[in-house]
This record gives structure tokens, sequence and C-alpha cells, in this order.
């Protein structure tokens, strides 16, 4: 037993030789340990805090305190260690914070990529370089020295035979791939305010870069006549003429309702439909312009008004009231404290001006 | 307007990083702070400033021209400010009779102003003044809101928000036990008083694992008095609280584990059709043309009649 009572003893001497870890409080504290926060709700000290020569020291141990107790709930947080430190990992913080920016937003999908994804078309990608026959390297399929080596491989185009001889190719394909780049643009501004969901104008027929073909023309013609103010309907028509068909021109012509009809209506339905309508007929009230009443009345009331003034003869042997009058410069000032005096008030005096 | 969809596209590939840099992200990083003097500011007023500048530090720009405006009347200056700064939080001192030694504290939403609280600093103690050794830079501290008034008072309750989110600094996984060196006390009253002190932790042996605190001040010390506020309405508040879907933690529905720790999962699978099993093909088993014709013109009946039905239906 005495070595139990030594040792005992022992362990309590090492304990008085420190300070203790433990704080008492009245309410436990709430802690975030994963933004290192504690909000202590108990009651303050004012007494302390409003003395100033109390007020520093009072605030330290409170802090000391609220630290101890944070800081006793993150040693016990399981350690791990990394390059000779003692780390803690630490939980989610409870604590939502505002962003500064909002929550970003899926992209919305350009029209090519709805269509892949319904179709289930997926990108293959390709390689960056290809190995040309011809120049014997390595050709970049885009991008830097590709045009270099484009110049390298056709340093001579052949007019073909249906063609002016007199046309320059290297011009018109610079042509082409203008135009190439300019209809790109269009398509990704038109899918931009798909996107945002803005109406944009018609942009009328394509460009084409060579001859118009038939399909093209008779859908121009088709367009043009419908331009009018009327809609086309008083144009006269060509003797066997036909309406331009294919995909896109019925968007094109104006005036052609885009939607389609309605679907037929079951009986019970149109009988519905029907009977409302004579409801709204026959319920049909005259509508009251408040504001317009009100500005007649008020109309009629002035004239009424000014009429009698007219008629009205001034009336003899009375004179004008004097005095009370705004205008009446000839009375005095006023004076204060002049009427009933009240020692016990104190009279503020004459008001100056 | 938005980064994302610009219709005039960035000419120069910095350019274009740079706007992607900007565009909303998911997860956040630490929030950029500026710092700004209003109409003369003084001596004590930017001292403030400085000090609550040098705690923010790495992630805090201290812009030191005098701007003549009053943020409580127009605050588009500090809207522009933080778009070009890319800051979401802002400080703001001034001077004036009516308001002497004015702090302005507040934060941005998509740049636009958010939260913005004034606070007068009444008794002050800049860090200089006190003579030892502070802490290091970019530290993250830990904090205490001390009194029950930070729970009860709305503004209060907002402002404690703000603070929090003036130096947590960033979210972190895991902390250094030895790096846990700065405590930022507020203390708030009933009346309104905000008292900000500022302590270094020293761990001192306990004879047990958990050491034993002692605190040191190192400043600045500073009592501030709430005055006007300006906060954001509670819809506005709750669209900038919210957290996306990739940051929500998923649920993981039909998993349970039993007392030993075995990892338990429930699995569903809809009734099997057994008319549509395909057995083994036999040669005997399989249908002749005249058979098969017969069974698409069965197929091409029962579809008419349904078709039928549902119009006498309709």
């Amino acid at each position: 037993m005495d070595i139990v009572n030594e040792i005992l003893e022992k362990e309590q001497k090492k304990a008085e030789k420190y300070k203790p870890i433990t704080v008492e409080k009245h309410l436990e504290l709430e802690f975030d340990i994963g933004t290192l926060l504690a909000s202590d709700t108990n009651d303050l000290d004012i007494k302390s805090l409003k003395s100033d020569s109390q007020r520093d020291s009072y605030l330290n141990t409170l802090a000391r305190d609220n630290t101890q107790l944070l800081l006793n709930k993150i040693w016990e947080l399981p350690t791990e260690r990394i390059d000779e430190a003692i780390v803690v990992k630490l939980p989610q913080p409870k604590t939502v914070l505002p962003r500064s920016k909002p929550v970003p937003k899926p992209k919305p999908l350009t029209k090519w990529q709805e269509f892949a994804k319904a179709k289930g078309i997926t990108k293959n990608k390709k390689d960056k370089v290809k190995w040309d026959e011809q120049l014997q390297k390595w050709v970049p399929l885009y991008g830097f020295r590709k045009a270099v080596a484009e110049k390298e491989k056709q340093w001579l185009i052949e007019v073909p035979q249906h063609l002016d001889p007199m046309v320059d190719m290297f011009e018109k394909k610079a042509m082409e791939k203008s135009e190439k780049v300019a209809k790109n643009e269009l398509q990704r501004l038109k899918n931009i305010a798909r996107a945002k969901k803005v109406n944009i104008p018609r942009v009328g027929l394509p460009v084409t870069s060579d001859k118009a073909n038939a399909a093209q023309l008779s859908t121009a013609a088709i367009v043009a006549k419908a331009s009018t103010a009327s809609l086309g309907k008083f144009q006269d028509k060509l003797p066997k003429e036909k309406e331009a068909r294919g995909k896109g021109v019925h968007e094109l012509i104006p005036g052609k309702d885009r939607k389609r009809k309605a679907p037929i209506p079951t009986p019970q339905a149109e009988k519905q439909n029907n009977l409302n309508l004579i409801d709204k007929i026959l319920n049909k009230r005259p509508k009251i312009d408040m504001e317009k009443a009100v500005s007649k009345h008020i109309h009629e009331e002035q004239i009424q008004r000014s009429e009698e003034k007219k008629t009205m003869k001034p009336l003899k042997g009375k004179r004008k009231t004097k005095g009370g009058n705004a205008t009446n410069f000839s009375a005095k000032k006023p004076k204060a404290g002049k009427g009933q005096r009240n020692p016990n008030k104190k009279n503020p005096g004459r008001k100056r001006r | 307007m938005g980064v994302i969809q610009r219709i005039k596209k960035p000419t120069t590939r910095k350019g274009k990083k740079v706007l992607l840099s900007r565009e909303p992200k998911a997860i956040e990083g630490p929030k950029q702070c500026i710092f700004l003097q209003a109409r003369n500011p003084s001596e004590r007023a930017r001292k403030v400033l400085k000090d609550i500048y040098d705690l923010k530090k790495p992630d805090a720009a201290y812009l030191s021209r005098k701007n003549d405006f009053v943020p409580f009347e127009d605050a588009t200056l500090i809207e522009k400010l933080c778009y070009k700064k890319e800051a979401s939080l802002f400080g703001v001192s001034s001077h004036s009779k009516k308001r002497p030694h004015n702090i302005i504290l507040g934060r941005t939403f998509n740049y636009g102003i958010l939260d913005m609280i004034e606070l007068g600093a009444d008794n002050f103690k800049a860090m200089s003044e006190f003579h030892n050794m502070k802490v290091l830079a970019g530290i993250k501290p830990c904090l205490l809101f001390n009194g029950p008034a930070w729970d009860l008072n709305q503004e209060l309750k907002r402002l404690k928000s703000l603070l929090t989110d003036f130096f947590h600094r960033e979210k972190v996984e895991s902390v250094r036990l030895q790096g846990l060196e700065h405590v930022i006390s507020f203390t708030a009253t009933d009346e309104g008083t905000i008292y900000l002190r500022s302590y270094r932790i020293h761990l001192k042996k306990s004879g047990q694992r958990t050491p034993r605190i002692e605190l040191e001040e190192i400043g600045p010390s500073i009592d501030f008095k709430l005055r006007r506020t300006k906060l954001a309405s509670a819809d506005l508040y709750k669209e900038a609280c919210r957290i996306p879907k990739e940051v929500k933690p998923i649920t993981k529905k039909n998993l349970s584990t039993d007392a030993f720790g075995t990892k338990l999962g429930r699995i569903h699978i809809g009734k099997q059709d057994i008319n549509r099993l395909q057995t083994r093909k036999m040669k005997g088993l399989k249908k002749t043309p005249e058979e098969k014709k017969q069974m698409l013109l069965k197929k091409k009946q029962a579809k008419k009649e349904a078709k039928k039905g549902n119009s006498i239906k309709a």
C-alpha cells in the first residue's frame, strides 16, 4: 500500500506544479472547429467591463478561458505527422459564409452540341500533327506553321476546265475561307442569342459564293413576293408557279404563321368554349373611367362657379376688414411675453430676426 | 454583363486567361479585401484601418488615395474598385464631426454591395504600441465571440458573420498544432460596444497531452461602437449563401454498418421478364416465313385498333 500512496502523492505534486487546463462555464460554448471559432453566450461581467482599469485584464482572462476550451477541443481531434510537424485534420466548417460570386451555372449547349447529344455523336480527337507525303514532313493540323506548310504545298493551283481561265484561284480560295469564318462567327452569335433567349431578326437568304441554284432562286422570288405590306396577298402569280419547298424555307417567308394549328377540341371542350364566349358577351358592362369622370365633374363645377361670379354683384356698404392680413405692413411687430406674465416661466423675450 | 457569355471574344490568350480566372467557381479561394480612405479620415481612423490591413495582409490591398465619397450614400466607387481589384471585402475609413473616427466594413456579392456596417473607433491602441513579438503573417487565427448579444441582436449577428468572413482567411483541411498562434476576441455588450482584442498564444506544459494556454496581447486593441448598418435583404443573403451542388456532401442511400463494422448495402432489382427470356435456339422451334407474315399482320391490326380506340376516347 505504501507504494501506491507514494505514487499517488507524486502524481498530486506533479499536478500542483502545473496550472489546470479545465475551465468551468455556466453555459457551454458553441464551437465551429472547422473555422476555429468559438462563441460564448455566457453573461459578461458588466462591472469590470465598465471600469477602465479592470477591462483589459477581464477581457484577457475571458479570452484565455475560451481559447483553452477551443484548443482542448482541437487537441482531441485525430493527429497526423507530416514532415516532422503534428497536423490535425479539421472537420467541415459549420458557419455558412456568403460567396463572392454566384454559383456557376452550366454552360448552355450550342445548337450543334445539342444535336450531337441527341444523336449520340461523340467527338474523336484528332492528332495535332499529320505526316504529309508530298512535303515529307509532319504538318500541324491547325495553328502555328500550318499556313506556311499550306503555302509550301499549294504553290500552284490548277484552273479547272469549266472555269474562266483568267480567274485567280488563290483569291477564290481565300474568299471561300473568309466566308467560312464569317459563317462560323454568325453561328456563334446565334448560339449566344439562343442561350440568352433573344429574338434576332431574320438574316434572309444565305449568301452564296458561286451562282445560286434553282431552288435558291425560287426561294428568293417567293420571299421577295411576300415582302410587301400586305404580305404578297395582291401579287400576281405566274402560270404554273410552284411554291418553294425545303428545309428552312417556310421560316424565311414573311407572314407565314409558324405555329401549328391547335388540335380539334373534343365536343365537351368545344361546348364549354362557346358557352364561355356567350357569357363573356352577355355579361359585358360599360367600363367607367374614374379619372375621366372625376375631371369632368370638376370641370362642370368650375364653369358653374365662374358663371355665379359673373352674375353676382358686389355687396354695397361693407368695407374691407382691417388687420389680420399678411400683407398689412403697418401693424407692429409681435412682442412676446407682454400679455400674461408668469414669474415662474422664463420668457425668451422678443423673437429676434 | 456576365463573363461567361460575353459577345466579344478576347483577342489575346492572356486576356482569355484573365477572363476565365474571373468566372464564378464552385469552390472559391480566400476573399480579397481592399481598404480605402473616404473624406478626411482622422489619424486614428487611418491607423485602425492600417492595423486591420496588417492582420489581413496577404489577401488585402491598401489604397492610400483619399476619395471624396460617402459609402452609405453612394457606393458605386466601392463596387467599381472591387470589380477592378477582384475583391469582395472592403474597409473604409472616414471622419466627421457627427461620426468621428469612422470605420466601415463590408462585403460584396457579384460586385454589388451585400452588407455594410459602420463602426466608430472609440479607444484604440495600435499594434506598434505593444512592444513584443507579433505572429506570422497569413496565419489562420482562432476567433472568439463573447457575450450573449451576438446571438440576440440581428445587426450583431450579421456583424459576427462579417467579422468571421474578414478574419477566418480560408477554409483549410488541416492545421498544424504548433501553428495555432493567434487569437482574435470580439466581445459585444448589449449597448452595442464591441471590444476587439488580439492575442498571441503561448502553449505551456500542463502535465498532460493538451497544453495549458497563456495569452499575451499583441494588439490592435479597439473599442468599437456600432453605428449605421446596411444589411442585405433576406433573399439576397440566401442567394449569396447558396452552396453549389458539387460541394454539397452526397448522402449515400441504403448503406449501413453493423455492430462488427461490416458495410452492408441494399440493392433493388426489378422483376425479371420471363416471357422474353432467350432460351436455347433450335431449328425445330424456328418460325416459318408464313408464320412470320401472320405475326406481322396481327401486330399491325392490333396497332390500328389501338389507334381507333384512342381517337374515340379523345
